[in-house]
C-alpha cells in the first residue's frame, strides 16, 4: 500500500505521547543508579524489586526537571500534583503497579511552536506532562521455555509529554518531536538518546473527511524510537486507515506496533482487551506541593531556549529562519557555531561564512563519521583558523575545502596544512601574468577564437592558468588580469 | 516476685539494679515460651540463639556502662515486621519461605535500644482479620480461655504478652488490630498517630491506615517502648518530621481538668450491656480522679465500617499485587505459562479472607465503580476526620469501649465476615482519621477481659498515655493475669 495513496479529501489528526527519560543520577523512587548498560539487575535495590515492606521516596531532582519543562513551555505548573498507582500484572513490573500521575499531573497546558515547510509557524498544544516510573525489561533471548527479567530500568524517571491532537501530518509530527527533543536537551533534563530508549514516543493517529466535525476513531502506535520510524509508521497508518474507510469499513480502536523491517503497523491489542488499570492515589506518597518561590527559582535557571536563540541568530547574524533553526538544533551546535563566528571576526561576513561551513562541509563529515558535536575532528577554533585564511585571501574557498579535509583526517591546524602542501594563494600579479602569458603562448588557436568573439573560451583560459598554478592563483586577481591580457 | 509478672518498667529497673542479667531474663522467657506456646500458638518463629546473643550483648553493654532504659528487655515482633535473616511470614503461606534481607525501621530502632528478640508472633494473614483465625499457622488461643479468640490481627503479640511469654510485643493497627486484641486479652495497647512510627519494613496491608504500635502490660510500658520506636524516617514519605516527646516523663501530666468526651455513637450500636457497664464504670473512675465529662458526637461514625471496608481492601488489592510468584514468596509447581503461574501461585499462597479482600478491593477500584465506592468512602473518611476535629474542640480525650463484646468462641464468626467486621466498629474511626488511640483493661465479664478505649488528637499520645497511666495507678485490672500467665 502506498503511504501517499488516497489522501485527497481526508484530514489527518495526530497526537503524540513522548516519554523522555529524565537525566537524574538516581531513580525516581529509590537511590539506585540509572546508568545505561550495566549488568542485568545490578542497579535494582529492594525498592526497585518491590520487596515486601519497602516504600517509595520521591527524587526531588525529577520534580525540578519536570518543572523546568513546564516553565519552558509556558505551561501551568500544578501547585499540587498527585502520584497514582496504575495496576496491572507483568513480570517486569515488580510491584504489580506503576507509579504515575493520573488525574493531577505536575504540568498542564503548555505549548511549542514548530516551523512548517512553507515557512509559517504553528503552535502545538501540550495537554500535560506527568512524572512516572519506567518498568523493567523482559528478555526472551535466553534458554527455551524461560524468560529473563532485568530490573535495572525499573523505577527510572520518565516525563510523559502529551500533545493535543494538533498535528496534521507525519511531517508535522516529526517536526514537533524534534522540537521537544531539542528542548529537553537544552534544558539538560534528558540526554535524548533514542537508541538507548531515553526518548521515545507513542503516536495516536486518526483520519476524518475534510470538514468533518468529529475526530475519527484513533489507533495508537506504541514505542517508536526514531524520527524516521515515526514518520514512516504514521504514514503507513494513515494509508491503512484511509484504505479501510474508503472500502466502506470502519476503524476499531487499537494499540498497534510498528515493524520497521516490514514498514507496517500490526495490532497489539484492541480496546476490548485493554486493561482496567484501577488507578487510585498512591497512599505511600504525599501529594507534590510546589510554591511559587520554587517555581520561580527553577524558571531563573532556564538557559536561552531554542526559539529565543534562533531568533537572536537570525537577528544578529542575518541568517534565514531555516538556517537559524538548523544551527540551534542543539546547544552544542549553536555554541560551536558562535565560537567559529567569534574566531573569524564576528562580523556579518564572518557569520555568513561560518554558517555555510558549519552547515556544509563540517556537518557532512560529522554525519559521515557519525560523531557528536563534541567529538568533531575539527574544533571551532581550528575551523575559525581556516576561515580566517579564506577571509585574508591566503587561500581560496576551493582550496579551503581541500585543507579542511586534511585537517579532519590528520587533526592539524589550517596554517600547517597550507604551509606543508604549499597551498598559499598566488597574489603576486607578476607571477600570475607570467602564467597567463605562458598559457596564451601555448594556445594560439583558442586565443584567436576568443578574440574573434568566442567569449565562452574565457573559462578555458581560467582553467589552464589554475592548472599551471596548481589552483593557487587568486581567483579574483586572475579574472581581472586575464580579461586585460586577452583583450584584443 | 517472679520475673514475668513484672511490667517492662519493673524489669528494666531490675536489670539496671543488676538484680538479674539480660541472659537470665531471656532464658526465663524462652523457657516460658517453650512450655506454653504449643497450647497458645502465639509464636510462629522462636529465635533462642538470636535472643541469647542479643542478651549477652546487652549484658556486655551494661557492664561497659553503655546501657539505655530498654537494654536487655526481651520482646517479640509481630511477624509483619521484616527481620534481616529471620523469616517474615505475615501469617501467610505466601511468605512461608520468605526471609527478608533487611530490618524494618521499628526492628532496627528497638534493636539499637538494646532489646532482645525472642521471636516473631502469629497474626491474621497479612493482618486481615479480627480473631487471628485467618493465619496460615492456625488460630491463636486466648490465654484467659483457650476456646476463645485473642482478637486480631495482632493476636499472637497480644496472647504472648497476656500469658507473659514476652514482656512486651510490637503490633500493627489498620482498623483496630492492636487495640481490639489488647482488650480481648486484658493488656494495654497503643496505636500512635498515623505517621508517628515509620512503616518502612512493615509488610503493607492498607498503607493509608497501617500504623505500628505496642502491646504491653501497662501504659507506662507503652510509653517506654513508643519513645524508642517513634520518629521521622526518611525512608517513609508518610512519616512525620516532628520531635518525639519524652512519653515516659509526660505520663505524669495531671488528669485533673482533662475533658473526657463520651462519644454518643459508641454507646448506641451493638454494645453488649455488661461490657458497656464496665466502660461506664471506668469513665466514672476517671471522673473521680479529676477528669470532667462532656457528651460529644461524630454523626458519621456509623459509616466508618463500610468506608473502611472499601478503602482498606482497595489499598490491599494493590499492595498485595507484588506477591506474584516471581521474585519471592510462594510459587506454584511447574507453571504452564505466565497466567497459570500467577493464578496458581496466588491461588495457593493466599487464604480465603485475603482473597475476599483482594476481590472486594479490585471491584471498588474498577472503572465505573470507583466513584460510587472508593471516592465516596474517601469522602466519608474526610467527614469523619472533620467531625473528630470538631469533637476535640470540646474534649481532650475521647472515651468509649474498644470492642462491643469480650472475646468470642474460636470458630463462632469465621463464616460470617460481616459480623466479624463489626468487631472493629469502635476502633476503625481512629484509623480513618489517623488519630492516636489506646485500649486499657477495665474489668471482666465472665472471666474475660474488657477494654476501655482512649482516643486523642493528632500527636497527643502523651495525653492518652497519661490518662491511661492515671487510671492504672488507681486500678489493678492490668495487673491481673490469666492462669497461664502466673
Amino acid at each position: 500500500m502506498s503511504s501517499a495513496a488516497g489522501r485527497d479529501g481526508w484530514e489527518v489528526v495526530i497526537g503524540l505521547e513522548i516519554h523522555a527519560q529524565l537525566a537524574t543520577r538516581s531513580k525516581i523512587f529509590s537511590g539506585s543508579a540509572t546508568v545505561y548498560g550495566a549488568a542485568p539487575n545490578s542497579q535494582a535495590n529492594l525498592v526497585d524489586l518491590g520487596y515486601p515492606g519497602v516504600l517509595p521516596v520521591l527524587n526531588g531532582e525529577a520534580v525540578r526537571m519536570a518543572v523546568k519543562f513546564g516553565v519552558a513551555t509556558g505551561a501551568t505548573v500544578a501547585p499540587r500534583s498527585v502520584f497514582a498507582r496504575k495496576n496491572y500484572f507483568y513480570p517486569d513490573l515488580p510491584k504489580g503497579y506503576q507509579i504515575s500521575q493520573y488525574e493531577r499531573p505536575i504540568v498542564e497546558d503548555g505549548s511549542l511552536e514548530i516551523l512548517l515547510d512553507d515557512g509559517t509557524r504553528k503552535t502545538i498544544g501540550i495537554t500535560r506532562a506527568h512524572l512516572e516510573e519506567d518498568a523493567g525489561k523482559s528478555l526472551h533471548d535466553g534458554p527455551a521455555n524461560a524468560s529473563g527479567i532485568d530490573l535495572n530500568r525499573a523505577g527510572t524517571p520518565l516525563l510523559e509529554i502529551v500533545s493535543e491532537p494538533d498535528l496534521r501530518s507525519a511531517k508535522e509530527a516529526v517536526a514537533y518531536m524534534k522540537k521537544v527533543h531539542t528542548l529537553v536537551r537544552y534544558l539538560e533534563i534528558c540526554d535524548g538518546n533514542m537508541q538507548e530508549g531515553s526518548f521515545r514516543c507513542d503516536a495516536n493517529v486518526s483520519v476524518r473527511r475534510l470538514g468533518a466535525a468529529k475526530f475519527g476513531t484513533r489507533c495508537e502506535i506504541k514505542n517508536v524510537n526514531s524520527f524516521r520510524y515515526v514518520e514512516k509508521a504514521i504514514n503507513y497508518e494513515i494509508g491503512r486507515q484511509i484504505a479501510v474507510l474508503e472500502r466502506g469499513g470502519s476503524i476499531t480502536q487499537q494499540t498497534r506496533l510498528y515493524d520497521a523491517a516490514k514498514d507496517e503497523t500490526r495490532v497489539m491489542r484492541s480496546k476490548e482487551e485493554a486493561n482496567d488499570y484501577r488507578y487510585f492515589p498512591d497512599p505511600d506518597l504525599l501529594p507534590v506541593a510546589l510554591d511559587q518561590t520554587f517555581i520561580d527559582a527553577v524558571r531563573a535557571t532556564l538557559p536561552e531556549l531554542p526559539d529565543e536563540k534562533a531568533a537572536r541568530f537570525a537577528r544578529s547574524y542575518g541568517l534565514q529562519a531555516y538556517d537559524a533553526g538548523v544551527l540551534t538544533a542543539s546547544r552544542e551546535l549553536a555554541d560551536y557555531y558562535e565560537a567559529v563566528v567569534r574566531g573569524v571576526g564576528g562580523d556579518a561576513a564572518a557569520a555568513k561564512l561560518a554558517a555555510n561551513w558549519v552547515m556544509g562541509d563540517w556537518s557532512a563529515l560529522l554525519n559521515r563519521d557519525g560523531l557528536d558535536v563534541g567529538a568533531a575532528k575539527v574544533s571551532a577554533g581550528a575551523l575559525a583558523g581556516l576561515l580566517r585564511r579564506v577571509v585574508d585571501a591566503t587561500i581560496s574557498g576551493k582550496i579551503a575545502k581541500e585543507v579542511f579535509e586534511s585537517m579532519w583526517a590528520e587533526g592539524v591546524e589550517a596554517d600547517a596544512v597550507i604551509a606543508a602542501k604549499g597551498l598559499r594563494q598566488i597574489t603576486d600579479a607578476g607571477a600570475i601574468e607570467a602564467a597567463i602569458d605562458a598559457v596564451m603562448a601555448a594556445n594560439p588557436q583558442q586565443l584567436a577564437d576568443y578574440r574573434a568573439g568566442k567569449d565562452k573560451l574565457f573559462g578555458f583560459f581560467v582553467g589552464q592558468v589554475m592548472k599551471a598554478t596548481q589552483g593557487k592563483a587568486n581567483p579574483a586577481q586572475l579574472n581581472e588580469l586575464l580579461r586585460k591580457k586577452l583583450a584584443p | 516476685m517472679t520475673l514475668h509478672t513484672r511490667s517492662v518498667a519493673e524489669l528494666a529497673a531490675g536489670l539496671a539494679a543488676k538484680e538479674f542479667s539480660a541472659v537470665e531474663l531471656t532464658q526465663h522467657y524462652l523457657a516460658r515460651i517453650e512450655a506454653a506456646n504449643p497450647a497458645l500458638n502465639a509464636f510462629v518463629t522462636i529465635t533462642p540463639e538470636r535472643a541469647l546473643a542479643d542478651a549477652r550483648k546487652a549484658d556486655a553493654a551494661r557492664a561497659a556502662g553503655r546501657a539505655g532504659p530498654l537494654t536487655g528487655v526481651p520482646l517479640a515482633h509481630k511477624d509483619i515486621f521484616c527481620t534481616d535473616g529471620i523469616r517474615t511470614s505475615c501469617g501467610s503461606r505466601m511468605l512461608d519461605n520468605f526471609i527478608a534481607p533487611y530490618d524494618a525501621t521499628v526492628v532496627e530502632r528497638l534493636q539499637a535500644a538494646g532489646t532482645v528478640l525472642l521471636g516473631k508472633t502469629n497474626m491474621d494473614e497479612f493482618a486481615m482479620g479480627s480473631s487471628n483465625e485467618t493465619s496460615y499457622y492456625g488460630a491463636v488461643k486466648n490465654p484467659w480461655n483457650l476456646r476463645k479468640v485473642p482478637g486480631g490481627s495482632s493476636g499472637g503479640s497480644a496472647a504472648a504478652v497476656a500469658a507473659r511469654l514476652a514482656p512486651v510485643a510490637t503490633g500493627t493497627d489498620t482498623g483496630g488490630s492492636i487495640r481490639q486484641p489488647a482488650a480481648l486479652v486484658g493488656i494495654t495497647g497503643i496505636k500512635p498517630t498515623y505517621g508517628r512510627v515509620s512503616r518502612y519494613g512493615m509488610v503493607a496491608f492498607a498503607s493509608s491506615l497501617d500504623q505500628a504500635g505496642i502491646l504491653a502490660p501497662s501504659a507506662e510500658d507503652c510509653a517506654l517502648l513508643l519513645g524508642a520506636m517513634a520518629g521521622f524516617d526518611p525512608r517513609d514519605s508518610t512519616s512525620v518530621d516532628r520531635p518525639v516527646p519524652d512519653y515516659a516523663a509526660e505520663l505524669r501530666l495531671p488528669l485533673k481538668g482533662v475533658r473526657l468526651g463520651l462519644l454518643k455513637e459508641f454507646l448506641e450500636r451493638g454494645l453488649e450491656a455488661a461490657t458497656g457497664a464496665l466502660v461506664q464504670a471506668a469513665i466514672a473512675r476517671l471522673q473521680s480522679l479529676g477528669a470532667t465529662l462532656v457528651d460529644v458526637s461524630c454523626p458519621s461514625l456509623p459509616l466508618s465500617v463500610p468506608a473502611y471496608y472499601v478503602v482498606a481492601p482497595a489499598e490491599c488489592s494493590s499492595n498485595l499485587s507484588r506477591f506474584d510468584g516471581i521474585r519471592f514468596g510462594h510459587r506454584c509447581k511447574e507453571p504452564r505459562d505466565l497466567l497459570d503461574l500467577y493464578r496458581r501461585s496466588r491461588g495457593e499462597g493466599f487464604g480465603a479472607e485475603v482473597k475476599r479482600r483482594i476481590m472486594t478491593g479490585t471491584y471498588v477500584l474498577s472503572a465505573g465503580y470507583y466513584d460510587a465506592y472508593y471516592l465516596k468512602a474517601q469522602k466519608v473518611r474526610s467527614l469523619i476526620s472533620a467531625e473528630f476535629k470538631q469533637a476535640f474542640t470540646q474534649a481532650d480525650v475521647l472515651v468509649g469501649p474498644t470492642a462491643p463484646t469480650p472475646a468470642f468462641d474460636i470458630g463462632a464468626k469465621v463464616d460470617d465476615p460481616i459480623t466479624m467486621y463489626l468487631n472493629d466498629i469502635y476502633t476503625i474511626g481512629a484509623n480513618l482519621a489517623g488519630l492516636p488511640a489506646m485500649s486499657v483493661p477495665c474489668g471482666f465479664v465472665d472471666g474475660l477481659p474488657v477494654g476501655l478505649q482512649l482516643i486523642g488528637p493528632h500527636f497527643a499520645e502523651s495525653r492518652i498515655l497519661a490518662a491511661a497511666h492515671a487510671y492504672q495507678c488507681a486500678t489493678d485490672f492490668h495487673r491481673r493475669l490469666p492462669a497461664s500467665g502466673t
